[in-house]
C-alpha cells in the first residue's frame, strides 16, 4: 500500500513540481528578458534598478500583483470570473507533461503526445472566452471574441503543420519524433529542412495562437484597452500573465522538438570526441541543446514584438485562411511524397 | 508578372526579415537612456534656473534697489520695496520677492542688473509643497546666492567673454 502510494502519487508529484517550479521561474525571467530585449531594441536600457541588472524586477512585480485586491465587476458571473484564469493556466501547465527534455527526461512518454498537446493548447482558449464573457464588459467580450476566432483559425494551420511532421516521423510520440530526426548529417537531418515552409507557418501560427504581437488584437491596447483581461486585477491577472508566457515557452519548446531536433546536437554525426562526461552533451545531445533552441525561439517572440506593428483584424484572418492553410495543405502532400518515395531518410533513433 | 513577383516577395517574408534586421542592429546600439538620479545631462553655463541674489566678496549685498529688473520683467514676477538702510543710509531693498509661478525664466532680470546681483543659477531641481511657497523672499534669494556662489561665479566667468 505504502509502495503503491509512493509510486502512484508521490513520485509523479515530485516530477510535476520539478517541471512546474522551474517553469514559473522561467516565466518570471522571460518577462524580465522581454522587457530588457525590447528596451534594447528601442535604444533604452530596460529594467535595471531592482536587483543586479534589474534581475529581480519580475519578482517584485509578482509580489505587487499578489498583494493587490482582485476586483469583481458589478453583475459579473462570480464563479466563471474566478474560474477563467485557472482554465487558462491549467492547460498551459498540463501540456508540459508530454514534453521530452532529453531521451530520458520526460514526465509522461505518451504515445499520443501530439494529440494531447493539441487538445491542451486548444483548451486554453476556453479560459480566454470565459474571462471575456464573465467580466461583463464590452472590451473584454470583444477581446475574447477576437481571440477565439483567431486561435481557432490558426489552430487549423498549426494542425496541418503537425500532420507534416507526423507523416515524416511516423509517430505521435514526441520522443519518437525527436529520434526520427537523428542521423549523421548534423542539423540537416532535422525536419526543418524538408518542411521549411511548414516550419515557418508553424511558428507564425504559434505566435498567433499565443495572442502575441503582431497578432495581439485580442489585447489591442489602442482599441480595446487590454481585451479579455481588462477587468482582471491582482493575482487573477497574474495567472493570465503566467499562462500566456508559459504558452509562449511551450510553443518555443515544441518548435525545437518538432522541427529542430529537440535535444539532439546540431553536430550529430560530424564530430565525436571522447571527452569527459560533463562535456559530452555538445555532440551526443542533451537537454541543454533543447533549452538553447527553445531560448532562441522564445527570443524570436520578443524580436517580433519589437519589430512588427499589429495586424489589422481582417488581415489576420486573410493570412490564416488564405495563405497559411493552403500552403500547409500543399506541403502535407509534399511531405507524403517525400516519405513515400523515400526522399527523406528518417532515423529510427535509439 | 509584376503581381507574381510581388506575391513571391511577400511570401518569402523579405520585408519582414529586413525589418527584423533593423531591430537587431538597434539591439546592439549604445543606449540613450540617462539614469536620471545617478547620471545628469551636461548643462550649459547659460542655463536659466532658480534665481539668486549675490553678495560682494566682503559680504555686502550687491543689490542697490535700482528696480531695473522689476521694470524689465515681462511677467511682473518681481516686487521690490526700497528704503535707506538704517545703519549707513545707503539705498537698499527692504523687500525683494519673486513669484516663481509667474516667472518665465527669460533671464531679462539678470541682463538688466547693473551690479550682477540678481542671477539665474543652474539649479533646476526644486519644488514647493504649498502654493504660498512659490514666492521666494529676499532672505531666501540671498541664502541661495550664498550657498551656490562658487558655481554662479564659475558660470559667469566662463561666459564673460561673450557678454
Amino acid at each position: 500500500m505504502a509502495d503503491l502510494l509512493i509510486h502512484q502519487l508521490l513520485i509523479p508529484i515530485v516530477y510535476i513540481v520539478a517541471i512546474v517550479l522551474p517553469l514559473v521561474i522561467a516565466v518570471a525571467m522571460f518577462v524580465y528578458w522581454e522587457r530588457k530585449v525590447i528596451g534594447w531594441m528601442h535604444v533604452r536600457l530596460g529594467p535595471n534598478t531592482i536587483g543586479p541588472f534589474g534581475l529581480l524586477q519580475a519578482f517584485a512585480d509578482v509580489v505587487k500583483l499578489l498583494i493587490k485586491e482582485v476586483i469583481l465587476p458589478t453583475n459579473a458571473n462570480r464563479f466563471l470570473y474566478y474560474m477563467a484564469p485557472l482554465l487558462a493556466l491549467i492547460p498551459a501547465l498540463a501540456a508540459w507533461a508530454v514534453v521530452p527534455f532529453s531521451s530520458r527526461m520526460v514526465l509522461s512518454n505518451a504515445n499520443a503526445g501530439v494529440l494531447y498537446l493539441l487538445a491542451m493548447t486548444s483548451l486554453g482558449v476556453y479560459g480566454i472566452i470565459l474571462a471575456g464573457w464573465a467580466s461583463n464588459s464590452r472590451y473584454a467580450l470583444l477581446g475574447a471574441m477576437r481571440s477565439a476566432a483567431q486561435v481557432i483559425s490558426y489552430e487549423l494551420a498549426m494542425g496541418l503543420c503537425l500532420v507534416c511532421v507526423l507523416v515524416l516521423a511516423g509517430s505521435l510520440n514526441l520522443s519518437d519524433i525527436v529520434n526520427a530526426q537523428a542521423g549523421s548529417k548534423g542539423l540537416f537531418d532535422w525536419f526543418w529542412l524538408p518542411l521549411l515552409p511548414v516550419f515557418v507557418i508553424y511558428f507564425i501560427s504559434g505566435v498567433a495562437e499565443t495572442n502575441r504581437a503582431p497578432f495581439d488584437v485580442a489585447e489591442g491596447e489602442s482599441e480595446i484597452v487590454a481585451g479579455f483581461h481588462v477587468e482582471y486585477s491582482g493575482s487573477a491577472f497574474a495567472i493570465f500573465f503566467l499562462a500566456e508566457y508559459a504558452n509562449m515557452i511551450l510553443v518555443s519548446f515544441l518548435a525545437s522538438i518538432l522541427f529542430m531536433g529537440g535535444w539532439l546536437s546540431p553536430l550529430q554525426g560530424w564530430i565525436h570526441i571522447d571527452a569527459p562526461g560533463w562535456i559530452n552533451w555538445i555532440w551526443t545531445g542533451g537537454f541543454i541543446w533543447l533549452f538553447i533552441k527553445a531560448f532562441l525561439f522564445a527570443f524570436m517572440f520578443l524580436w517580433f514584438r519589437a519589430t512588427f506593428p499589429r495586424y489589422r483584424y481582417d488581415q489576420i484572418m486573410r493570412l490564416g485562411w488564405k495563405v497559411l492553410i493552403p500552403i500547409a495543405i500543399v506541403w502535407v502532400l509534399v511531405a507524403g511524397c517525400l516519405k513515400y518515395f523515400g526522399w527523406v531518410v528518417t532515423g529510427t533513433g535509439g | 508578372m509584376k503581381r507574381v513577383t510581388s506575391y513571391l516577395k511577400s511570401l518569402l517574408l523579405l520585408e519582414l526579415l529586413q525589418g527584423m534586421g533593423l531591430t537587431m542592429r538597434y539591439l546592439f546600439k549604445p543606449k540613450y537612456t540617462m539614469r536620471y538620479p545617478i547620471e545628469h545631462i551636461p548643462k550649459s553655463n547659460r542655463f536659466r534656473g532658480l534665481h539668486a541674489l549675490r553678495r560682494y566678496a566682503n559680504g555686502e549685498e550687491r543689490c542697490i534697489a535700482c528696480k531695473l529688473c522689476e521694470a524689465v520683467c515681462p511677467a511682473l514676477a518681481i516686487t521690490i520695496d526700497s528704503a535707506p538702510r538704517e545703519s549707513d543710509g545707503q539705498r537698499r531693498t527692504t523687500r525683494y520677492d519673486i513669484d516663481l509661478f509667474k516667472c518665465i525664466y527669460c533671464g531679462f532680470c539678470e541682463e538688466s542688473c547693473p551690479v550682477d546681483s540678481i542671477v539665474e543659477t543652474s539649479i533646476h531641481e526644486y519644488h514647493f509643497e504649498q502654493r504660498s511657497e512659490s514666492v521666494v523672499t529676499k532672505t531666501q534669494l540671498l541664502a541661495i546666492g550664498d550657498r551656490f556662489e562658487q558655481q554662479i561665479a564659475a558660470d559667469r566667468a566662463q561666459d564673460a567673454a561673450y557678454r
